[in-house]
């Protein structure tokens, strides 16, 4: 079928070719740019068009693009870069250079990559969509390869096998493939949900401390320009305790991704002491590629982290910045003259963003096993003011909120997580488990909470009356809750410190309140604030 | 392709800066057409929008004097393009490309779309390799890297322009080699132009100058940037060189846009300005970088006046978001007559921790930075707390640190014209540290 060019605004194009769906794929004009279908109107659809329509006429030939906007699933996503509609970058480059000319579109995977495959079962084996049917070796992890049709195993591959190559067939004919393609907008099925409950350990100090997530948990990291969301967004992508992590780059700076991708060919695992990348999908859509494919830039990527959930492991998905993406979603609504909500955003940009924040959880996978897919999500609120409508949609319904604080930032303290703003529902129960590895960790967190309280009280008092004017215990709790800001909460991502065990976690913490404690005691026993002082600095060891 | 040129005498309305016209057969977007107006003026324009035969068309220049009957349009079946080559070098250009310097248009080379194609992020160099600007206040503490964008935030009446033109002369690359400078004047006064088209001509290194000014057309604003981009990107990545662009004043660009979205009718956002002015800038500051397997580099250097002082206002906070830092000018500063005014607390270059140390400026650069950052940032924490308690009631250490940070402003952040190096400028932050018992840790 085909049809032809009516109408073109920016990127939405009107064409007057019938039978579509909205979600379809269709290739616009003769250069054949891929799109989707937005709306529909009688015999005519409206098209997102992914990328660059400059010179696009009107009368130009459409295409039928074949059902809707599909991923590729399968091993070899690991260590692989994607655009916003998941075409392999460094092979884009291979084909058409330096730049994002218009065109080429390779499959996503490498259709002759070779893969061992080991069988999970023999010939003769009755199957169903789910049943294992072996696993190929992917980097790090053995990659189980599932049965999607039921049916009677009639041959089953061993050894050595390109991805295009079935690695089983049934009885009746049907073959199944390594890989499948699943619609990006469709969530991935599962047998269910469960409750998470064992702790997503970030090595971020800040955030394992006070405001733990679980995994499966969901993390708005909102803050405004240069306040750190995408430093601690990589830093957790090279540190949490996960199997696989997809990092989006949505609509924020080419450099950034240059950087990612430099460090992570580089830096090592440290769990798996293999590359980093090994555990990495990185898809980037950086601000000045093509709104429409920004926009479905989190599908693909959240879709392909499903799949790794899918496969029993714990995934882990980083966007930044979320607010780009609503942004696209906004611009893309504008062209529709669509009626604007808030601040010119659609009406429907909560429920959207609702439904997309609960495809994070922890599932019983097809399988039967149990796989975690976790989200921390950067928004960048304009002019840092997060009453605006992107970060209270997110608010409600991600269970924690890590507040970027400008103040902090200027200051150069870094993660600036606002620590009274903050929160994570999860904080009470993750700490009872963090507890149950690291005895003294729940009271220790009590004891740096109230002192950091302590600290905002005092602290108004001595913009009164002088830091001379307070009284020697608070001139105690002011240089202790210094120490706890300046060595216990910092966190230079550029230094060895990036990354805190817990147990380091527990015990930078613990030395600093046991000095506390002996100056503290010195005072009791009568010594003055500059004697106790003195006798510390030059008696005990550091 | 067609093959004729078609002309139409069928415009339905002109509202500011747009053309409509009706019964145009097979326009593309962002086709060039060119306006004939009824006394003759030609004028450039561009192809917005197409809904059947009806178009869309943003004129690159004055709309006044057109009318619905006799001015024609012609479309040329083109999108826009801008001439290279190595004769646009030494030269200066209006917003549209025409020569403003009084000389014969130099001979084309090629043409390339003035839109340019997005980096494939994996192409891209990471940028690190240092720039020495001359000012301490950025070499020592904001440090420039080739290939990154870093703007500058100004207000009204501070000397932004004479700390451009300052980096416009001094900014050297690590070999020593000069820059080519591309020079983009959006909006300017006559009064600041002739001063930059002074310092242009002094520059002892090679230069292209795209100049719009404030009597001129807005909309040839939205143009003159991406002309000097697609200049800078044919240098940088065809040429092998290393290309520096300043841009002056974005928050004139920003205006222009607004004011074709206003015509457009399109849906204001905040303070009026179009929602998709976030992805519109990134389509320039982005075109900054450097290439995996190329020489040359595209660095550049908005300048950004932030309306009413507020680094909150749509123009300088969008900026932000895109741009790898800023460097901010503070009006204290200023009025205590120190220049560069820079206030280092606010301003913060991201990429900066690749293109110092050892490899790059020196071994204790790092630390050095760290250390007079921390010390100025609490001295002027005191002074907050100075303001209320009054002197004497900080303690001694808190006293000297007071003192550090009016020593800081006059002594580092304050050099007047001369040119710092690098190695200059750091022995000058330890010097300062080691007076008020700052220096390292024993
Ligand atoms: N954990 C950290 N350790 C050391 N420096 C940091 C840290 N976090 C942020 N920074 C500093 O702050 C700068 C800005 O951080 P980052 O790029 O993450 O900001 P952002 O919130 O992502 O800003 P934008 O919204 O503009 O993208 C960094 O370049 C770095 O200099
Ligand atoms: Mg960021």
């Amino acid at each position: 079928m085909s049809g032809q060019v009516i109408s073109i605004s920016g990127a939405t194009v009107r064409i007057d070719l019938p039978g579509l769906k909205v979600g379809d794929r269709v290739l616009v004009g003769v250069q054949r740019l891929p799109g989707e279908v937005v709306r529909l109107h009688g015999a005519q659809a409206i098209v997102q068009v992914f990328e660059e329509n400059r010179g696009l006429g009107v009368g130009e030939p459409v295409r039928d693009g074949g059902g809707p906007l599909k991923v590729v699933l399968g091993p070899g996503l690991l260590g692989q870069v994607f655009d916003g509609l998941q075409r392999p970058l460094p092979e884009l480059r291979r084909l058409d250079g330096a730049f994002m000319r218009r065109g080429s579109d390779p499959f996503p995977l490498d259709l002759a990559r070779r893969w061992t495959f080991r069988p999970g079962l023999a010939a003769g084996a009755a199957v169903a969509p789910g049943d294992l049917l072996g696993t190929v070796r992917e980097g790090h992890l053995d990659h189980p390869i599932f049965a999607r049709e039921s049916g009677e195993v009639a041959w089953l591959a061993a050894g050595e096998l390109p991805l295009a190559a079935p690695v089983a067939r049934l009885a009746g004919g049907g073959e199944l493939p390594l890989w499948q393609a699943w619609p990006v907008r469709r969530p991935r099925p599962s047998r269910g949900k469960q409750v998470p409950a064992r702790p997503l350990v970030t090595g971020q100090r800040a955030l394992d401390l006070l405001f733990p997530l679980f995994k499966g948990g969901v993390a708005i990291i909102p803050g405004g320009f240069g306040t750190g969301k995408t430093v601690l967004e990589q830093s957790i992508a090279k540190y949490a305790d996960v199997d696989v992590v997809v990092y989006v780059g949505c609509g924020e700076r080419g450099n950034e991704m240059a950087g990612l991708l430099d460090e992570f060919a580089s830096l090592e695992d440290p769990r798996s002491g293999r590359p980093l990348m090994e555990r990495t999908i990185v898809v980037a859509n950086t601000s000045n590629m093509p709104v429409a494919a920004r926009e479905s830039s989190i599908f693909t990527a959240v879709s392909m982290a499903e799949y790794y959930r899918d496969l029993g492991l714990d995934v882990l998905f980083l966007a930044d910045s979320l607010s780009r993406w609503a942004e696209a979603l906004r611009e893309i609504s504008a062209a529709l003259e669509e009626m604007p909500g808030e601040d010119g955003y659609p009406t429907y940009l909560g429920s959207k963003l609702a439904a997309f924040i609960e495809r994070a959880g922890v599932v019983e996978t097809a399988a039967g096993g149990t796989g975690s897919l976790s989200m921390i999500l950067a928004v960048s609120p304009p002019g840092a003011d997060f009453s605006e409508p992107v970060t209270q949609a997110c608010l409600r319904v991600a269970g924690a909120f890590y507040q970027l604080d400008t103040r902090l930032a200027h200051r150069r303290h870094f993660p600036a997580i606002n620590w009274t703003q903050s929160y994570s529902q999860h904080a009470d129960p993750a700490a009872v488990c963090f507890d149950g590895d690291h005895p003294g960790w729940g009271e220790q967190r009590r004891r740096l909470r109230e002192l950091l309280q302590r600290e905002d009280e005092l602290r108004e008092v001595a913009e009164v009356v002088g830091m001379e004017g307070l009284q020697e215990r608070d001139r105690l709790l002011m240089r202790t809750a210094e120490r706890l800001r300046l060595e216990f909460l910092c966190q230079n991502s550029f230094t060895a410190d990036a990354y805190s065990a817990p147990a380091a976690t527990l015990q930078r913490l613990a030395a600093i309140l046991v000095e506390h404690d002996r100056i503290g005691a010195a005072l009791d026993s009568g010594l003055t604030y500059s004697e106790a002082l003195a006798r510390e600095v030059c008696d005990a060891p550091r | 392709m067609r093959l004729a040129e078609y002309r139409y005498r069928t415009v339905t309305a002109v509202r500011g800066p747009l053309l409509f016209l009706a019964r145009v057969f097979a326009a593309r977007i962002g086709e060039v057409v060119t306006i004939i107006a009824p006394d003759g003026r030609r004028i450039d324009g561009e192809v917005l929008k197409i809904d059947g035969d009806l178009v869309v068309v943003q004129v690159f220049g004055d709309t006044v004097g057109l009318d619905t009957d006799r001015t024609e349009v012609r479309f040329t079946d083109v999108v826009k393009l801008a001439p290279l080559g190595l004769g646009c070098l030494g030269r200066i250009f209006d917003g549209s490309f025409r020569p403003r310097d009084g000389l014969p248009m130099f001979t084309p080379e090629r043409w390339q779309p003035v839109s340019g194609a997005p980096f494939n992020p994996v192409a891209r160099a990471h940028p690190e390799e240092f720039i020495e600007t001359g000012v301490s206040a950025i070499d020592g503490l904001n440090t420039l890297v080739k290939g990154q964008k870093l703007p500058v935030f100004t207000c009204a009446g501070l000397p932004a322009r004479e700390l451009t033109e300052q980096l416009l002369r001094q900014a050297r690359l690590p070999a020593g080699g000069p820059f080519v400078l591309v020079f983009v004047a959006l909006g300017l006064t006559h009064f600041e132009y002739q001063h930059y088209a002074r310092t242009l001509a002094e520059l002892t290194g090679e230069y292209v100058a795209f100049v719009n000014l404030a009597d001129e057309p807005v909309i040839e604003r939205l143009l003159a940037p991406r002309l000097g981009l697609t200049v800078a990107e044919e240098l940088a990545f065809a040429g092998g060189l290393d290309v520096l662009v300043i841009i002056a004043d974005m928050a004139n660009y920003c205006d222009a846009l607004r004011e074709v979205a206003t015509a457009r009718e399109e849906l204001p956002g905040r303070r009026g300005y179009p929602g998709h002015m976030y992805s519109d800038l990134a389509s320039l500051y982005e075109r900054a970088g450097r290439l995996r397997d190329r020489r040359g580099s595209v660095t550049l250097l908005p300048v950004v006046t932030m309306p009413e002082d507020d680094i909150t206002h749509p123009i300088p906070d969008l900026t932000g978001y895109i741009t790898e830092g800023q460097l901010v000018l503070s009006r204290q500063l200023h009025q205590l007559g120190i220049f560069p005014p820079i206030d280092v607390l606010p301003s913060l270059s991201r990429l900066m921790n690749h293109g110092i140390g050892e490899a790059h400026t020196r071994a204790d650069h790092r630390d050095l930075a760290g250390r007079l950052y921390r010390a100025y940032a609490k001295g002027r924490e005191l002074r907050r707390l100075e303001a209320v308690v009054g002197r004497d009631g900080l303690l001694e250490d808190d006293r000297r640190m007071l003192d550090f940070a009016t020593r800081f402003e006059q002594a580092f952040v304050h050099q007047g014209a001369a040119r710092r190096t690098i190695a200059e400028t750091l022995d000058l932050g330890a010097r300062l540290l080691a007076e008020f018992g700052q220096g390292p840790p024993c």
